[in-house]
């Protein structure tokens, strides 16, 4: 946190801040996150934000394990991760400060709720003896405030009970903390308004908790002064705030018009993909039709059969529900039928961190079927890229008619960030036509191929003259009937690997981000493009020559990236699993790719990044 | 492409058998039983109406699931037991069109029980015909959901000990709208029961008992031999007591416990025989009636147990899609992306 002005009045102007907002998962931290991150979208910073919260719905009240924590990085220039450590922490209660205070480097700013700081909450927390008067907190600078009964104070006048007071304590804090960052107040009122239309006095006592943390940091003398972060310059367009599972559901939609196609999202509820499901849903003005499944299996099957009928067919799911589609995959693999499979991957194996992010799920992707099965693989590196991911993901699926494996991961999912709206009247057009015709005499035979994309034809039911049946069982090259004759498997087999590789023709090469003279390849994919990316930016700073290239698609990959990566001494691999993607380019290139691994449940911190290629450039 | 009544659209030219076959050999056991299902199905399509291009059969893994093939029309063979997943996709995705599901016991009632269910409860618009044979034949003989305890296969050379499914009451307990049953013994029965399940408009279930000659020879032949028949079978007849035997001399009664037991019409009179009645919403005398023959093996219903109006799934879908645009206007992409707050950058 560089200074760059300070008056002893006036607000401090800070080039960016990290907060972080921590309490307990009744205690609406969220939702204080979502509004202090829109009000700075609004206000013109550019932002990242990383939500945090337990598996349970609600985890017993006051301990670790129901710490709820939000994230948000706002900055006066672009920035591209939610922040390493948070310069701020709001605690909520004894719990929250114990599971983020090892995140904090000394000198950053607590804002403790001391009302909670009681021996049953300390407790719960497993604190010995209160941090707030025990010296362990020294390094830092502490702030006590008494929130909740500052709360209960503030909407007295209004009548509301005590109890019901306490729970609008979250916008105490978050009144506060838009006093230290002079945030605007007025479109956070309305929004309270808005929200809680129907129940005036909760709209009230929201409001008044809300003037009361911000008047509290004008008045208190706590502080001397507040700060300020500038608007960024940011690339000129319209911007919004968007989430992952939002811009991918938005891309879904956004492709299925480019492609004049219906959308089908068949999917069974399951975190952290469930939103995508919950977007969809409510787009029925668009055509779009979404069927909760029965199981995964059956989200899968519905999808086929949805391909096969003539529609963009999508089912979405996490980690766990992969391994359940993967027979449903296999066969839209032989069936040859366009289709998307969304894996927003969260931490494995089994049910493993529901709610926490991972990327252990490429080699899935890639291999999680038996028999040979290859399908392309597209992923999202930010939370808006979803949306250009997903368009990505159905164009090559309907040109290519093939299932294609989407990944995206929890920290994308929900994490949010400003997105300069695309123009929906400059998206390509992607449709393809349905077969009408007979393709061989008078005949329709279903796998006879396009020569260029080896795709075969998409007929459709109701087209007359072309019935056919497709099924799982090996097919006659051409005809489609059954063949259980052994060179034809062999033929179909590798008809079917070359489909999907030749799909590396009809990709961009590797965009690789090189000063000049780097003899250092960073080579990241997915949800690790942000910290790869700041990391690189630190190294550049610090006046080191490094390059980056970052994969959207992970199969076919880029037809010069065996070349990209042999032009390199070094190349590192970050990856959120024990080194999946490092694996294939080696195996793939006989490239002596390094692999930088961590599965702790959340993004890299650029400075873990940023450590690792120093260490190698030591080396 | 989307609207429609789902039981496909009608056609003019007069079709033939033969416009419903394919090309491919068909390739069951000699014998077995499929062969008169797979004609029966292919009688009663010409009389339909239903255009072959219109027509999309959807199978999952078994004996029965080859059926796709041998039919001219639109087919999917997918995976065991997913058939019931993959049809509601394409009936989901295109109201228009006529879908049915062929499967055997073993796909539709172990791997694939879930999706039977759940296609039933959700009435999607489907004819789904189980061929039930008691047996797994493309495996090569082990014990079914629908064997019978004690029964000596492969994988149960002791005897098996599970307890079979009765899977007429299975459908009636996924709140089926249409449900029937019928053997591979006799086409004209067959075919009404297909064309009655044709004409429903929703999730139909039709049990069709099949002799697997090979694995499972004779499984029904308590029931179905030829003079067997008249005492065995209980022929449903919608609006009339139930009776059978050759001279109608034993009928069914429900009891003060709601059960159906068989009595002699002799004994009871014939006014205390229960009135079968298939549009009955309440499911509970149909259930009843499922319940007489705990196998087959004592005198077994057939016929048409339900067949109750229940909105289509895909008609209903349709409808929100409907609705939705009736009341927002038909989805506007550039608005939808400024669904939240927005800023410029200049
Ligand atoms: S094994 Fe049995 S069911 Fe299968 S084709 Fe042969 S006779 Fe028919």
């Amino acid at each position: 946190m560089t200074v760059e002005a300070t008056s002893a009045r006036g607000p401090e102007t800070l080039p960016q801040v990290v907060i972080r907002f921590a309490g307990d998962s009744g205690d609406g931290m969220q939702l204080v996150g979502d509004r202090f991150t829109e009000l700075s979208a609004m206000f013109g910073n550019d932002l990242a934000t990383l939500p945090d919260f337990p598996a349970e719905i609600r985890a017993p009240a006051g301990t670790i394990a129901g710490v709820s924590a939000f994230q948000v990085h706002i900055s006066d220039h672009d920035i591209v991760t939610p922040g390493d450590t948070p310069n701020v922490l709001v605690a909520m209660n004894p719990a929250a400060l114990k599971a983020n205070l090892r995140d904090l480097a000394p000198g950053s700013t607590l804002l403790i709720n001391a009302d909670t700081f009681e021996q049953r909450n300390l407790d719960k927390a497993g604190y010995a003896q209160n941090p707030l008067n025990d010296g362990s907190l020294a390094a830092f600078r502490v702030y006590e405030i008494p929130m909740t009964s500052i709360t209960v104070e503030a909407t007295k006048p209004l009548g509301v009970k005590p109890r019901d007071a306490e729970r609008s304590k979250n916008f105490f804090a978050l009144g506060l903390i838009c006093w230290m960052y002079t945030r605007p107040t007025e479109p956070l009122v309305d929004w309270i308004k808005k929200r809680f239309a129907s129940r005036p006095e909760v709209f009230e006592a929201n409001v008044a908790a809300f003037r009361a943390g911000f008047n509290f940091g004008e008045t208190a003398e706590l502080f001397d002064h507040a700060f300020e972060i500038k608007p960024a310059p940011l690339p000129p367009g319209e911007y919004r705030q968007i989430t992952g599972n939002v811009a991918l559901s938005y891309g879904l939609v956004a492709a299925a018009q480019a492609a004049k196609l219906p959308l089908f999202y068949a999917s069974y509820p399951i975190t952290p993909a469930s939103d995508i499901l919950h977007e969809l849903s409510k787009l029925k003005n668009f055509g779009v039709k979404t069927l909760q499944a029965e199981d995964e299996i059956s989200a899968a099957g519905i999808a086929i059969g949805a391909a096969f009928a003539g529609n963009l067919a999508i089912t979405g799911t996490s980690g766990p529900g992969v391994d359940l589609k993967s027979e449903a995959v296999g066969l839209a693999v032989s069936l040859e039928l366009p289709m998307i499979v969304i894996d927003v991957q969260r931490g494995g194996p089994s049910t493993g961190l529901p709610t926490k992010t991972e990327q252990a799920d490429l080699l899935l992707a890639m291999y999680g079927r038996h028999g040979e099965a290859p399908l392309p693989i597209v992923a999202a590196s930010s939370p808006s890229d979803c949306f250009a991911a997903a368009f990505e993901a159905a164009r090559i699926a309907i040109k290519y008619r093939t299932p294609v494996m989407l990944l995206t991961d929890g920290y994308l999912a929900n994490g949010a960030e400003p997105w300069v709206l695309p123009d929906v009247d400059a998206l390509p057009d992607i449709s393809v036509p349905f077969a009408t015709e007979p393709n061989h005499g008078d005949e329709f035979w279903p796998y006879l191929r396009d020569p260029e994309t080896l795709a075969r034809p998409w007929a459709i039911p109701g087209t007359p003259g072309l019935m056919h049946r497709v099924g799982g069982i090996e097919k006659e090259d051409g005809t489609g009937n059954i063949s259980y004759d052994p060179e034809n498997h062999d033929r179909m087999t590798r008809l079917r690997a070359a489909k999907v590789a030749g799909i590396a023709n009809d990709i961009p090469l590797v965009d690789v981000d090189d000063p000049g003279g780097a003899d250092f390849l960073v080579l990241s994919w997915g949800g690790t493009w942000g910290a790869t990316t700041e990391a690189t930016r630190r190294i550049r700073l610090r006046g080191k020559l490094i390059a980056h290239a970052h994969l959207r698609h992970l199969n076919p990959f880029p037809r010069d990236l065996g070349e990209v990566l042999h032009r390199y001494s070094k190349v590192l691999v970050p990856e959120l699993n024990l080194g999946q993607l490092s694996k294939l380019v080696r195996a793939e290139f006989l490239v002596d790719a390094q692999s930088y691994t961590r599965v702790a449940g959340v993004p890299f911190h650029a400075a873990e990044i940023e450590n690792k290629i120093l260490e190698m450039m030591q080396s | 492409m989307t609207e429609g009544t789902g039981n496909g659209a009608g056609t003019s030219v007069k079709l033939a058998r033969k416009d419903f076959q394919s090309d491919q050999e068909v390739r069951w056991c000699p014998g077995c039983g499929d062969y008169g299902i797979l004609t029966a199905i292919q009688l009663l399509l010409p009389e339909t109406g239903v255009k072959p291009e219109n027509l999309v059969f959807v199978s999952g893994i078994g004996c029965a699931a080859r059926l796709p093939y041998y039919m001219n029309t639109y087919g999917v063979h997918s995976i065991h037991g997913r058939a019931p997943a993959v049809a509601t996709g394409v009936a989901l995705a295109r109201p228009d069109l006529d879908v049915w599901v062929i499967g055997g016991d073993g796909d539709m009632l172990s791997i694939g029980g879930n999706h039977l269910i759940h296609a039933l409860r959700r009435n999607v618009n489907l004819k789904i015909l189980m061929f039930n044979n008691q047996i797994y034949g493309l495996t090569k003989g082990q014990y079914s959901p629908t064997s019978e305890v004690g029964k000596i296969t492969k994988s149960t050379p002791f005897g098996s000990l599970d307890h079979p499914f009765n899977p007429v009451s299975i459908a009636l307990g996924a709140e089926a709208s249409f449900v029937a049953r019928t053997h591979d013994m006799d086409r004209k029965h067959m075919t009404e029961m297909f064309r009655r399940a044709h004409e429903h408009q929703g999730a139909a279930f039709v049990e069709v008992y099949q002799n697997c000659n090979v694995f499972n020879d004779g499984a029904f032949d308590t029931i179905l031999n030829k003079d067997a028949r008249p005492d065995m079978l209980i022929d449903l007849k919608h609006g009339q007591p139930v009776r059978f035997g050759t001279e109608g001399q034993h009928g069914v009664m429900m009891n003060a416990f709601g059960e159906a037991k068989i009595v002699e019409v002799a004994d009871v009179g014939e006014d205390k025989l229960v009135v079968h009645d298939e549009t009955r919403v309440d499911p509970s005398l149909a259930f009843a009636l499922s319940r007489l023959a705990d196998h087959p093996e004592t005198p077994t219903p057939v016929g048409v147990f339900r067949a109750v109006d229940r909105p289509a799934y895909g008609a209903s879908m349709q409808q929100q899609l409907v609705a939705a645009v009736e009341r927002s206007g038909p989805g506007d992409l550039r608005a939808l992306l400024r669904s939240a707050p927005t800023w410029t950058v200049e």
